[in-house]
């Protein structure tokens, strides 16, 4: 794990030293002379080998001194400061509705294969899993937003005024998020469920004389899990990528927003640290995964 | 190659080959001009000559879904089709040749693939600027590592069954086995995949361009389309509804087309 952060924390700081386009003619501005230039180059380190400011960047970031914004004049860290915990909050709540909706729902619809309420939620899955979450978040900014007015469009509150204001603000950019993954998590558990259910040890179980729904819970839900858990660890990476699309949709004041401003403001030393910060969830949960299936079976450690 | 003929896969060709027809008839012939402004049909409810109704501008929103419907389709298959092209040259050369080129690049697709697509997708506009060709390149160079990783597999496992086997017997060299003889049997497994790979794309275009760091104006999408309709959504909400609805049955679509070849949705 540790090889593959620090490969991509290499590639994303040299991706940023490609750039066409320099710093500091930037920072200048109209200011610009070429001893000025190269004084301020020396300044900000510029002028000094690649691999050196590699490795500078990088024990700073692990200390969390993440370098000097070019746009707002503050340290990475200030900028990011109180985003980080919106865009946190969003996706672990978003992350959590989707665990809390497809693995009952999964269960009850391999419990009542074929019948009317496993068919129609079957058909519905395949629409949900089609809708962009940033579409389905501006149908709720319109239903709930504007015609129900059960919340105020573009308006948020901070987590240090109302932290509860703050949740409700985020119940629905998180379902938004949520319904498209928590589509494809369930239709992934019913079918794991359902192909489990022609094991041979299924047949032992009901010869045994269990109920349909002793096997299900007791038997097959152990190994029907395992695929999903290892699903649903790496949507958490999704649901981060899919946080900064719809945090633009609710004017959410998180990392998303940033990271667009950033962009649109060639605030490198910003970009690259939140690229960053993602591809570590990412990796991390990933890893996460591994160590949680492997508890759940072991036989997958021998291998 | 035998399609097996369930729902998902009649529905699915169904839904793409209505949008299909439309996108097509749309390119040569739409109800209006998608640009001409009407000064005296803004914000028209639709009705019978605005079916969808109109924009802020007066602009037949039909029309302009029509053709950002088209400009999406086009950029979701150019980036398909950058993926699968590299995708398959370099996932066949490694899973026929293996050896530590083989390891390399399966270490680099791993470190590739462990970031969510559009995020690098941003990384990408924000190093090279936005703009049609620019997506279609920044998506197309990222979908390679996941075709290749498919085609590898494949060709790993197809290289020591019999036939190619015979067909080396008979004489025929590295790139003709690989090319003619192996190639045509992955295909049914690749085609699920281009399908999950379509949909990606269409979903990555219209993300970025609702951010606004996707087409630019005056190109169509629509991902744009529903960036400008979410400031309409009191007056206008038919314009947001009817856009969202069209990629919605694009992605349907090729999903249930997807299914019903095999592939497993939202697994690309």
């Amino acid at each position: 794990m540790l090889v593959t952060l620090l490969l991509i924390s290499l590639l994303a700081f040299l991706a940023f030293q490609l750039i066409p386009g320099d710093p500091v003619t930037k920072l200048l501005g109209s200011d610009y002379t070429p001893e000025r230039a190269a004084a301020l180059r020396h300044e900000m380190g510029l002028d000094r080998n690649v691999l050196v400011r590699y490795w500078e960047w990088l024990t700073g970031f692990v200390t969390g001194d993440m370098g000097v914004s070019y746009n707002y004049g503050m340290t990475v860290r200030q900028v990011m400061e109180g985003k980080g915990a919106v865009t946190a909050a969003l996706s672990v709540m978003a992350w959590l509705l989707v665990i809390a909706i497809s693995i009952p729902l999964g269960i009850a619809l391999a419990r009542w294969q074929g019948r009317r309420l496993d068919r129609v939620f079957v058909a519905m899955n395949q629409v949900f899993m089609a809708i962009p979450p940033f579409f389905l978040g501006i149908l709720f900014t319109y239903v709930f937003g504007l015609v129900l007015k059960l919340f105020v469009p573009g308006g948020f509150v901070g987590p240090d005024k109302s932290f509860w204001g703050f949740l409700g603000y985020l119940i629905f950019p998180a379902l938004a998020i949520a319904i498209p993954k928590a589509a494809m998590v369930t239709k992934l558990l019913r079918s794991s469920i359902l192909n489990q259910m022609n094991e041979d040890y299924v047949r032992t179980a009901y010869s045994r004389g269990n109920s349909r729904w002793s096997v299900l819970k007791d038997h097959v839900l152990r190994n029907a899990l395992l695929p999903v858990i290892t699903f649903v660890a790496m949507t958490l990476a999704d649901i981060v990528a899919g946080s900064i699309v719809v945090e633009q949709v609710f004017a959410l004041p998180g990392l998303g927003r940033l990271l667009l401003a950033s962009i649109g403001n060639r605030d490198y030393p910003v970009v690259q640290c939140i690229v960053v910060i993602i591809a570590f969830i990412v990796v991390f949960m990933n890893y996460l995964a591994d160590i949680v299936t492997q508890t759940i079976d072991p036989r997958i450690r021998l291998g | 190659m035998r399609l097996r003929h369930n729902k998902n896969f009649t529905w699915g060709a169904a839904i793409t080959a209505v949008m299909l027809l439309v996108i097509l008839v749309g390119m040569v012939w739409t109800p209006y001009d998608p640009n001409a402004m009407d000064g005296k049909a803004k914000m028209l409810a639709p009705c019978l000559a605005h079916p969808l109704g109109t924009d802020n501008f007066g602009r037949d929103i039909l029309s302009r879904i029509v053709e950002g419907a088209g400009a999406t389709f086009v950029i979701a298959a150019a980036t398909v089709a950058i993926g699968l092209a590299a995708g398959l040259v370099i996932g066949g050369l490694t899973g026929y040749y293996g050896g530590w080129l083989d390891e390399v690049m399966m270490r680099l697709n791993d470190a590739v693939t462990a970031f969510p697509s559009i995020l690098l997708a941003l990384v990408l506009i924000a190093l090279f600027g936005g703009g049609k060709y620019k997506i279609i390149v920044a998506l197309g160079v990222l979908f390679i590592p996941s075709f290749a990783r498919i085609v590898r597999a494949e060709v790993a496992r197809q290289k020591s069954l019999d036939y190619v086997a015979s067909a080396r017997l008979m004489g025929a060299g590295d790139m003709r086995i690989l090319f003619w003889h192996i190639l045509p049997n992955i295909v049914p497994v690749l085609l699920p995949s281009v399908a999950i790979g379509f949909n990606n794309a269409v979903l990555a275009e219209a993300s970025m361009s609702y951010l606004g760091v996707g087409v630019k104006p005056p190109d169509a999408s629509l991902g744009r389309m529903l960036n400008e309709a979410q400031g309409y959504l009191m007056s206008a909400p038919w314009y947001a509804i009817s856009a969202g609805t069209a990629i919605i049955l694009l992605v349907l679509g090729f999903g249930l087309l997807s299914e019903g070849m095999g592939g497993e949705y939202g697994a690309a």
